[in-house]
Formats: C-alpha cells, sequence, structure tokens
C-alpha cells in the first residue's frame, strides 16, 4: 500500500492532536504528514494562555510532547500559512510558495476574535487577546498605559482583564449585555460575579454599548458609549467572542454556514468528502464548539476516519464549563438557564460568603438537567456526571447543593457511574481509563496524572479523579491509609499535629501516646524531622540521636566506604579568600578530596567518623557553620551575582541569599529544601529548579514555589509577583511551614504541590490571601524557629556526651582498617575491593 | 537465645566492651573483639545484642551506626548505607534472608557489656 499524503493547516491544540491521534494509529511508513502553520511556534495551551502573563513562559506553554515531529516523521511549517486549495489538483499553496500534494486534507484553523465594527476600533494600542504574540505585544503596551479596558465580559475578556490587572493596569471590562458571562449565567450568578470581580478591583460596565473610540483626555483613548456615557482609557483588548476562520473554505467554495463556519458531518468531513474540518473552524448542525473539549473530539474522529475507521461519530458535546476567574469559581452546565418546558429551579444563595447555587431540574423532579455554580464550584464534578449519565436525582435534591448536614454524606458517590462516564473531558479520560491505570499499579493522584493525563489540564476534574481512587483502591482491599508505617496508625500530617497540640516533645512520648512496639527507620527519623520543626532542640541529645537517620546522626553524609563527607555553610554562595584557604588548609591537613557542590559550596569528602570532630573544630574555629548537607532541611540558597556587579541585574540577590539562608539555616523539613535568587530575570541562579526560587524585578521580588532538578524535574510555580522584601519573607515564612505541617515524609515540595487538592490556586490562598486564618501562626511559628537556631556542629564539639559517639571503636582508638584510600587525578579516593590491603584484619589483631 | 553458627568455641572468650550506660538506649556502638569488629546494641533499658559490623551490602563497616526498631515485632536494625534490615538477634537479613552477618553472645556484668567474640 502506498503512503499516504497528509496535509494539516493549523497546528493549535485541536490540530496538534489530530496529528498524535492520527500517527498513534498509521506509522510513518502509512503517511506522510505535513503541517502549515501560520503562528511562528507549534501547539501550545491557548486555555492557560493568561498564565503567561503570571510567569509561565511560551516553552511552559507548549502542548507537544518531547521530539514529536521528529519522531514521527512529520513535516512542520512554522510562519507559513496557506494561502490557496485547489481541490482538483489536490495540492496546497503555501505563502513561501510551497505546494504541497495531498490526499485527505484537513483545516485545522482555528478562530480569531471578533473586533465590534464600530468606529475607530482599529486605532493604535486596541489589541486582541488571541496568541502569544497578541500577548507580549500587549504587554509591551502596559509598560506605558496605566488603564486598560477589555470589551467583552464573558469568559475570555474576563481572562484578559485577569492579564491586564496581573500587569498591574487600572482594568475596566466593558459587556454590551446586562450582565457577565451571558452565556453561561442568570443575573443572579452574573451580578454576584460581578460584585466578587469588582471586590478584587476590576470596574464593570455592563449595558454599554460602544458607539465610538476617540481620542481621550490624559489618555490614548475615550470610549463613547450609546447611552452618552464615556471611559477614557491608555489600552483596549477585544475580546468579545470569536469567529471560525473559514476564508481558505470560503475561497476554495468548500460549504461554509450562512454566519460562517466549515460545515462538517458527523466524521468532520466538509463538503468535500477528503477535506476534513475540526475545532472552532467547524460548523456542525448550525454549532459552532469554542470549548477545547468538543474540538479535541473531532480531531479524534476525524483521525480515526483518516484510518479508516468510521466507529465514532460527532453527536455534538456537552458547552458545560467550570473555570476559576480571578480566584472566584465559577461553573455552568446543562441547560443552565432553564430553557426546558416546565423545569424548575432549586436556588441556594450565601450572600456573606459569596456563593450562588442553582439546579434546574426536569418537571417531574427527577432528572437533573443544568445547574450554575458561583463562588464555590465543588459539586461541578458531580453534578456534570448526573446530567451526562442521566442519574436519578436523590429524593432531597436541594442536598446536592446546601451544606452538608450533620452526618449526611453528600453528592454522588463515584461507584455510581458507569466506566464509560467521561471524567476529564479536557484529555478524554473515563472512569473506566482511571480504574484501568489504578489496577495496573497507580496508586497516587501524581502517578494517576502522569499515566491517565486525567486532571493535567484545567484540574477541574482533579477532586473525582481522587474519589475515585480512593474508592478503586478500597475496592482492590488495598487498605486506602497513609499511616506512616506499622508503628503508628497515623499520616505523618496527623503525626505533626498531635506532636504540636500534645506539646510532645520526645519520641518516646509520642510512641507511649499514639504508637505501638519499638518504632523503626520510617518513623524515627520522620518524628525526629517533626520535633526539629516543632521545638528545635539539639538533634544528638541522647533521647533524640538514635532517631535520627544515617547521615543525621553524625551531622555529615556518609559515603559507600563509611566515611563521611562535609559541607560547611557558606550563605548565597559568597565566601572570602581567607575562609577559602581555611577549607583549603583543612582539606590538606586530614587529606581530604574536595569537589565544588551544585550548591556553590565546598564539599570535603574522605573523612573518618573519629576525624569530624577535629575538623569541624578548626571550621567553627575559623567562623564556619554546619551546612546541613547532611539534613532533610534547607541546604543552599543559589545566588547569581546580580546588581552589585552584573550589567543585567537589577536587585541585589547575593544580599537576599543570604538573608535567606541565614533566617532558614537548619530548617527541617519533610525532605530536603533548595532555594535560589536570580537578580534578574535571565535567571542564572536557576531559582526556578527550586523548592523556593525569588526572581528579581524592576519592582522586587517574584516567588516561584515548588520547583525541582533531580530525577524528575519541574518548573516552579509563580506563587506572586513584585514583592517587596518583608512580604517577601513573610510568603517564604508561610509557604514553608504549610509545607512542613501537611507533607508527607520524604515528600519533596514538587511532589507535594502534585498531590494538593486545589494545586497552586490553592497554595496562593493559603499563603497570600490567608484563606485557612492561619497565615499569622505560621509566621509565628517560623519565627521561633528562627530564634532558637543553634549551630549543631558548635554544640557538638563543645558537648562531651556527643563527642563520646564520634570514634569508630568503643574500646579501642584504632581507625575502621576496612577504609583504605587511593590517589586519583591528585587526590584520594575510595580503594576498590581488589584494591584493598586483604591483611587487614590480622594487622588488627 | 543467641544463635552461634558454626564457631569453634574453643577460640572464644569473652572481652569487655564498655559500661552499659556509654550506650544510649536504642542505639548501637562498634566495639572491637577478638580482633573482630562487632556492633553491640542496647534496646530499651537493659537488652542487648551484639552481631558482626560488616554490612555484607555495601561492603563498609557501619552497622552499628544503623537505626534499631522491630518490624513484626522482631527487632532489628536497619543499615545505614542501603537500608536493609538485620534481625539482631540472629544477624540474618529480613528482605534476603540467604544473607546473614555472624551474630554472638553478649551479657552485662557488673555493669559492664561483654561480647563473646
Amino acid at each position: 500500500m502506498s503512503t499516504q499524503k497528509i496535509v494539516v493547516i493549523g497546528n493549535g491544540m485541536v490540530g496538534q492532536r489530530f496529528l498524535e491521534q492520527l500517527t498513534s494509529r498509521l506509522g510513518s511508513d502509512q503517511v506522510e504528514v505535513t503541517v502549515f502553520c501560520e503562528e511562528p511556534r507549534a501547539a501550545y495551551d491557548r486555555v492557560q494562555l493568561t498564565s503567561f502573563f503570571a510567569g509561565k513562559s511560551a516553552m511552559d506553554l507548549s502542548v507537544v510532547p518531547e521530539r514529536f515531529f521528529e519522531d514521527k516523521a512529520i513535516t512542520l511549517r512554522l510562519n507559513d500559512p496557506v494561502i490557496s486549495i485547489d481541490r482538483a489538483k489536490k495540492t496546497v499553496r503555501s505563502a513561501r510558495y510551497r505546494e504541497v500534494p495531498y490526499d485527505k486534507l484537513v483545516l485545522a484553523t482555528g478562530s480569531y476574535p471578533f473586533v465590534p465594527p464600530i468606529p475607530g476600533h482599529d486605532r493604535r494600542g486596541c489589541y486582541v487577546y488571541r496568541s502569544i504574540e497578541d500577548l507580549e505585544v500587549i504587554r509591551a503596551a502596559a509598560k506605558k498605559a496605566r488603564i486598560g479596558t477589555v470589551v467583552g465580559g464573558g469568559l475570555l475578556g474576563l481572562e484578559a482583564a485577569k492579564a491586564l490587572k496581573d500587569l498591574g493596569l487600572e482594568t475596566h471590562v466593558v459587556e454590551f449585555a446586562p450582565r457577565l458571562m451571558a452565556v453561561q449565567l442568570d443575573e443572579t450568578g452574573g451580578k454576584l460575579l460581578q460584585r466578587k470581580i469588582e471586590a478584587l478591583g476590576v470596574t464593570v460596565h455592563t449595558s454599554k454599548s460602544t458607539k465610538e473610540i476617540v481620542n481621550g483626555e490624559g489618555h490614548a483613548h475615550r470610549m463613547v458609549f450609546a447611552d452618552g456615557s464615556a471611559l477614557d482609557t491608555d489600552l483596549i483588548v477585544y475580546s468579545a467572542g470569536i469567529r471560525p476562520h473559514d476564508a481558505l473554505a470560503r475561497a476554495s467554495k468548500i460549504t461554509v454556514g450562512e454566519r460562517g463556519g466549515i460545515s462538517i458531518d458527523e466524521y468532520c468531513r466538509t463538503s468535500d468528502p477528503d477535506i476534513y474540518a475540526v475545532g472552532e473552524c467547524a460548523l456542525w448542525n448550525g454549532r459552532i464548539f469554542g470549548l477545547v473539549a468538543p474540538g479535541y473530539q473531532m480531531a479524534e474522529i476525524a483521525a480515526r476516519h483518516v484510518a479508516g475507521d468510521g466507529s465514532l461519530r460527532f453527536e455534538g458535546a456537552d458547552m458545560s464549563t467550570k473555570l476559576k476567574l480571578m480566584g472566584v469559581d465559577v461553573a455552568s452546565l446543562g441547560d443552565a438557564m432553564g430553557k426546558t418546558a416546565g423545569a424548575l429551579d432549586y436556588v441556594y444563595t450565601d450572600p456573606v460568603q459569596g456563593i450562588y447555587k442553582k439546579l434546574v431540574v426536569s418537571a417531574d423532579g427527577k432528572q437533573l438537567l443544568g445547574a450554575i455554580l458561583v463562588g464555590d464550584a465543588t459539586e461541578y464534578g458531580g453534578l456534570l456526571q448526573m446530567t451526562l449519565n442521566a442519574i436519578p436525582l436523590p429524593e432531597h435534591p436541594e442536598d446536592l447543593i446546601l451544606p452538608a448536614r450533620e452526618g449526611a454524606s453528600k453528592g454522588l458517590g463515584v461507584d455510581m457511574l458507569p466506566a464509560a462516564a467521561l471524567i476529564c473531558s479536557c484529555n478524554n479520560v473515563t472512569k473506566g481509563g482511571i480504574c484501568d491505570a489504578v489496577a495496573a499499579g497507580c496508586t497516587t493522584i501524581g502517578a494517576l496524572k502522569s499515566t491517565t493525563k486525567a486532571g493535567s489540564s484545567c484540574g477541574g476534574c482533579a477532586p473525582m479523579v481522587k474519589q475515585i481512587l480512593e474508592s478503586e483502591l478500597r475496592k482492590q482491599g488495598v487498605e486506602v491509609k497513609n499511616h506512616i508505617c506499622e508503628h503508628f496508625p497515623h499520616s505523618r500530617q496527623e503525626l505533626f499535629h498531635l506532636v504540636r497540640i500534645g506539646g510532645l516533645k520526645t519520641f518516646g512520648e509520642l510512641l507511649a501516646k499514639h504508637g505501638q512496639g519499638h518504632g523503626c527507620d520510617i518513623c524515627k527519623p520522620a518524628v525526629a524531622s517533626i520535633l526539629a520543626s516543632t521545638w528545635n532542640e539539639y538533634v544528638l541529645k541522647p533521647k533524640h540521636a538514635p532517631l535520627q537517620d544515617t547521615n543525621d546522626r553524625f551531622l555529615a553524609n556518609m559515603q559507600k566506604d563509611g566515611t563521611y563527607s562535609i559541607v560547611p555553610r557558606v550563605p548565597g554562595g559568597e565566601i572570602t579568600p581567607e575562609k577559602l584557604i581555611v577549607l583549603g588548609a583543612v582539606a590538606k591537613k586530614y587529606n581530604l578530596y574536595t569537589k565544588i557542590t551544585g550548591g556553590q559550596r565546598i564539599d570535603l569528602f574522605g573523612a573518618r567518623v573519629e576525624q569530624l570532630p577535629l575538623i569541624w573544630r578548626e571550621l567553627v574555629d575559623a567562623g564556619f557553620e554546619s551546612g546541613h548537607a547532611y539534613g532533610k532541611a534547607l541546604r543552599t540558597v543559589k545566588s547569581c551575582v546580580g546588581s552589585t556587579w552584573c550589567r543585567y541585574g537589577v536587585q541585589d540577590s547575593v544580599g537576599m541569599a543570604i538573608h535567606l539562608e541565614n533566617r532558614y539555616r537548619g530548617l527541617r523539613s519533610p525532605h530536603k529544601l533548595k532555594m535560589g535568587v536570580s537578580g534578574c530575570t535571565r535567571e542564572c541562579a536557576e531559582a526556578q529548579g527550586k523548592d523556593v526560587g525569588v526572581i528579581a524585578t524592576e519592582k522586587g521580588w517574584n516567588l516561584y514555589v515548588c520547583g525541582n532538578g533531580g530525577i524528575k524535574p519541574r518548573h516552579a510555580d509563580l506563587l506572586a509577583n513584585d514583592l517587596d522584601d518583608a512580604t517577601l519573607v513573610k510568603y517564604i515564612d508561610r509557604f514553608l511551614m504549610f509545607y512542613i505541617r501537611t507533607g508527607d515524609r520524604l515528600q519533596r515540595t514538587s511532589t507535594w504541590l502534585d498531590n494538593l487538592e486545589g494545586g497552586i490556586d490553592y497554595v496562593k490562598q493559603v499563603v497570600c490571601d490567608d484563606s485557612l486564618g492561619i497565615g499569622a501562626e505560621l509566621e509565628a511559628d517560623m519565627q521561633k524557629l528562627v530564634d532558637t537556631y543553634e549551630c549543631e556542629w558548635k554544640n557538638a564539639i563543645n558537648d562531651p556526651e556527643s563527642l563520646k559517639r564520634f570514634r569508630h571503636f568503643v574500646n579501642s582508638d584504632k581507625p575502621d582498617s576496612n577504609v583504605v584510600f587511593v590517589a586519583e587525578r591528585g587526590q584520594i579516593r575510595p580503594a576498590r575491593d581488589d584494591e584493598k590491603d586483604s591483611e587487614k584484619e590480622e594487622a588488627l589483631a | 537465645m543467641t544463635a552461634r553458627p558454626n564457631i569453634d568455641m574453643s577460640l572464644k572468650h569473652w572481652t569487655p566492651i564498655c559500661p552499659l550506660d556509654d550506650i544510649v538506649p536504642d542505639s548501637g556502638v562498634c566495639a572491637l573483639a577478638g580482633g573482630r569488629q562487632v556492633a553491640v546494641f542496647r534496646v530499651g533499658a537493659a537488652q542487648v545484642f551484639a552481631i558482626a559490623n560488616h554490612d555484607p551490602f555495601s561492603k563498609a563497616n557501619v552497622l552499628s551506626r544503623g537505626i534499631t526498631g522491630d518490624i513484626k515485632g522482631e527487632l532489628v536494625v536497619a543499615s545505614p548505607v542501603y537500608k536493609q534490615h538485620f534481625r539482631l538477634a540472629t544477624g540474618q537479613c529480613v528482605e534476603d534472608e540467604s544473607v546473614s552477618v555472624e551474630s554472638f553472645a553478649v551479657r552485662i556484668r557488673n555493669g559492664i557489656v561483654e561480647v563473646e567474640a
């Protein structure tokens, strides 16, 4: 069989999905695929576009798997729009004069923003909000602007408003309809959303029809409204809906709808059976589907059809949405407006908390038809499943939206759902798919996310994914328990509270009150860490010493041969020549192997246990402190040289790094903590790969959290922008203590965040908005730890009881004869087995 | 109940190690006894155990520096290197029962810990 030539026009999210679906069915020996893309970059997540302003880079937004085009042998032509289709010859011609033949052509041209044709709409300083390039232009323009106005109060308009707010502009939203999100919300819901958004500092103007745009006074533009009022603004962003990109189809005489959109059948074929259309450019049954999930459905159906599989047909799609607009949860599903004949409403409002919930049910009260949720959309997943799967309403439908009654379980049990129930509509994952993944060994939310992709896009289904996971594990007989080990029927988080609330200061007390047996190498170090994070007592006190993990036990890092390495603290990586000389002299005197670490410090290897106090005596005398390289604790705060020396630096990153390192030194946590401070956006300190990353801006500091290098690199998420020094420290205090309180044993901040329900938004609420009301408490707890910090090595060398343990033999001063070094590249290294002296036992005798 | 596999008793004698008080409860020390490196553990107030200090997995002499505890009621020490558990009473590895380290008889006389090696 000869290869089929496939041409795809457009590489947006839906176009990309088509490619993935196609190449998973047909190999590169069966199809030859060429993709034309008008934009300068391959597919990215347009749904998350706003996060571009919140610090994500164009790379972060990419939805193309690494090496996708290379591995699948697909030709990708970026910056090269198709300008004509010759249906008779079956070729397309691109702007760069390439003619490419096709057997099947797929139009994934998407949509363009609708700009109302009012006089003055095309003035300079008027923008649309669609691509990364649009955002870059808006960002540049915002630097010279004070007021920004968005035309359109729908979903996209409010996203754009958030972006302008993030850019620091006084933000206005102008909406033609009498309320925000007129398509999804009723009047009460729209008004509540408006109130909430106005409370965040965005001014909303509803029922405003713009008549013209003229020169403003003191500002670039004046928008003149039909009712005679006016608004002065520096820049205008149109986000008043989308129009299908169908010009190419029109010019090629392919059937389009009266009001635009390329007509398709149930296989996504256009009027030309060799040409398909998918996504927002396609018109099915007179409807355009402006969401990504229906686009993904079309992509799969078209890909299957091209591959000869007609088993799937497009039959319309659910247009339910749930999103967070500037921190406000909003959801609308099914027949939200109650247009069905005889439909009845259940309504719940909480004006104090700002919550509005409405259920639309059938005339007989048996079926849920739709719902609106504003302010709290927790029930979205359950309600959506109920409408999609026609699950009968419970006896008291109002229970579904009322605050839970005493003891009553609320909402919908996931067990009632059929296996075919679509749980994650972004990634088309069914309940059955999740169950299969759990059966195949995914036992955490993080593992499920990476295996099935469920919950990894908008995150709306995450609570439901979690319920399914727990229910499936229970069914498998896996007891869903998070007990730390057999000695305590508690999670680490619970142990933390027991220690804190009970005022327990030793492992013995905790074990006697809440545990059993002797403990083990799992619970002992975990409890030692909790005790240190809570009471901050010297870790080698006799009561604590036996609990400490390998490295903490001797305040040094054990290496493969039983010797230790030593890493003194070098805050921010700044060190004087005198101190460098001391490190060199000590290394020379004790014949230690030296290496520069990734954390801007110096590691001294090959110290025998009995040498540790001698070496540290010299280091402490020279002004060094423990670097805690041995602990699940703050390691280093890496920094670039910053504005002091660097031509590009905008803040003193070294000064801030030293300040942070000295503040959090010795802080014990569920796992090690690394930080970084960069003096400008060039990010030379690689702060976004750290648990806490700080990047200087012209206005202050951007704070990033939960990054990681290592085996599973993860870019940190932006927590807050443009902070002053005091707020930066306040937020880091809160963030770290919140993690220390709630993290699992040996859980880095990145996995902690991946498994945290609500994700980074939840962390933002807790840390920046103090939604739990524990901000002051977290800060006070941290301050207590800062105030009680002591250098452990200084303690150790001055404590005869501690010093007793730093010897290899309790009854002899001999060293361990098994420790043997040989020379390599001018330094020592541990001898291999074949190099070791075989007579060592005799020598000792 | 201390096992003594395949050892010629005639070569062994009791070596005093240290006062019991020098071993922090629920931890170990390494002693030199009869030319051997012996890890001596104290569990609670006055229970003592002795096994070889050599960790067969990492080939380092470090078992005395491990964390003691119990797994399903059996007292164990976890190797500080790769964390395998060894039964304090017999020296047998929990994760791989084909691996054992030697165990030694140990007693407390007049407050002094003694090992037979």
